[in-house]
């Protein structure tokens, strides 16, 4: 820096002031797109894999691939890739290729910000096999244990949604769809035993009679990582 | 150019002029993300990216631009350079990333970060702005860390996750929630003012046995 550039005049001209923010604005937004562009694919990549993760963590162990279900014009049917804000969920297959559950995934309002959550839905036996946490800000240390107490998580292994999920009070739990409330979490508990329901009573009258699932299109390996 | 003067610059940044525990500087991302050790680390080092690359260029273009137009110059420099912390972020690490959740983009309006732009970036070369923007992240990083740890060695039982004490450890939840921060830095800004003022009694102490010496 030992060429001093030029002297600043005491009043530039305005066009002087306006190419320059013109100028900064222009190499910022270049700078911008490039970063965009180049981490855009990782980032996809990222959650579509989060997403195949996790549909496989709330299915029973034998699925091995999945495709996106949704409902459109009457029909219950496989899309290659769902549209923006399209409810969706997701159909599990074993390595034969047949259907043996649904990912539901579902959201809601917890004790501080939206629940998203995702669970694992038999319609045959009409059973939750399996719920996990996608997004949550609830509080840490109690709220949290909505997806950290591991005891809670696996009330969700094996629950029936008939008539509906009720959360009680620890130790007074006695039928098939009682879930145990967490202890100084109760609004997060039972915000998620909701959610639930509420998801499951919008897609009740959408989902096809069980054994007539939509068939598994398309190769095993690579379904699911959509683009 | 005397070799010292960089170090200095480097240095009054670590500790004399702390950011935060001097100056009192970005309180928002201080407060809000230190629950944890990891999370404090990720916040300093988005910090000093952007901190750094912005006084390099603001430093290097300072006769170019215009004294009417700096603020939004700064402005646009350090927004691009909190985008792309943003979005490598996203990338390298989802997970961190969805923890510091909207304190990345808000890096924009850390005023640590403007103010060295204005105070120091736009005036000096290149070399020492650099060295200033590295100590003051420096400074910013370590305040952070003393209190993401403290926060969640008190709070969680761990340090970058790892179980410190047996089960029988209930931990503090309160430390890890937002009252927690505000506790944890009013005893760290205790002890850096007793500090001080143990240090300049210290001096005036040296000072009076020295004039009734001689």
């Amino acid at each position: 820096m030992s060429t001093e550039a030029l002297k600043q005049s005491p009043a530039p001209s305005s066009l002087r002031l306006v190419m320059t923010l013109a100028i900064a604005g222009l190499v910022s937004g270049v700078a911008i797109i490039g970063i965009y562009e180049s981490t855009l694919p990782t980032i996809t990549a990222n959650k579509a894999r989060e997403l195949r993760e996790a549909v496989f963590k709330v299915l029973p162990d034998d699925v091995s691939a999945m495709q996106p279900l949704v409902y459109r014009d009457g029909t219950f049917m496989t899309v290659e890739e769902p549209e923006k804000d399209e409810p969706v969920v997701y159909g599990g297959y074993d390595e034969q290729g047949d259907f043996v559950g649904y990912a539901m995934p579902g959201a809601g309002p917890g004790f501080q910000d939206t629940i998203a959550l995702l669970y694992g839905y038999l319609p045959g036996e009409k059973k939750v096999v399996g719920m996990e946490i996608l997004e949550s800000r609830e509080t840490p240390g109690l709220g949290d244990k909505i997806y950290k107490d591991a005891d809670f998580v696996a009330e969700f292994s094996d629950l029936s949604v008939e008539p509906e999920i009720v959360a009680l009070k620890k130790g007074t739990t006695t039928q098939p769809n009682h879930v145990d409330a967490i202890t100084g979490a109760t609004i997060s508990a039972k915000a998620v035993v909701r959610i639930i329901n509420e998801t499951h009573v919008a897609w009740a009258e959408k989902l096809p009679a069980p054994g007539t699932e939509p068939p598994f299109e398309g190769e095993p390996a690579d379904n699911g990582t959509a683009q | 150019m005397k070799k010292n003067e960089s170090y200095e610059e480097f240095v009054k940044g670590i500790w004399r002029d702390n950011p935060v525990f001097v100056q009192v500087l970005g309180m928002c991302p201080m407060l809000a993300v230190t629950n944890s050790a990891i999370n404090a680390i990720a916040m300093g080092m988005a910090s000093m990216f952007v901190l750094v690359g912005s006084s390099f260029l603001v430093s290097l273009f300072r006769h170019v631009i215009p004294k009417q137009v700096r603020i939004s110059c700064f402005i646009i420099i350090i927004a691009t350079f909190v985008t792309i912390a943003d979005y490598t972020l996203l990338a390298l690490v989802p997970g961190v990333h969805k923890e510091l959740g909207a304190f990345i983009p808000l890096i924009v309006a850390n005023c640590l970060i403007l103010g060295r732009q204005e105070a120091f970036a736009s005036r000096y070369p290149t070399r020492l702005a650099v060295m200033d923007a590295l100590g003051m992240a420096g400074g910013f990083m370590l305040a952070l860390f003393s209190l993401g740890a403290v926060r969640e060695i008190l709070g969680d039982g761990a340090l970058f996750g790892f179980r410190l004490f047996s089960e029988n450890f209930e931990p503090w939840i309160v430390m890890i929630l937002p009252p927690g921060g505000f506790l944890t830095l009013g005893v760290i800004l205790l002890f850096f003012n007793w500090f001080k003022y143990k240090k300049d009694e210290f001096l005036a102490d040296v000072a009076e046995a020295e004039r009734s010496g001689s």
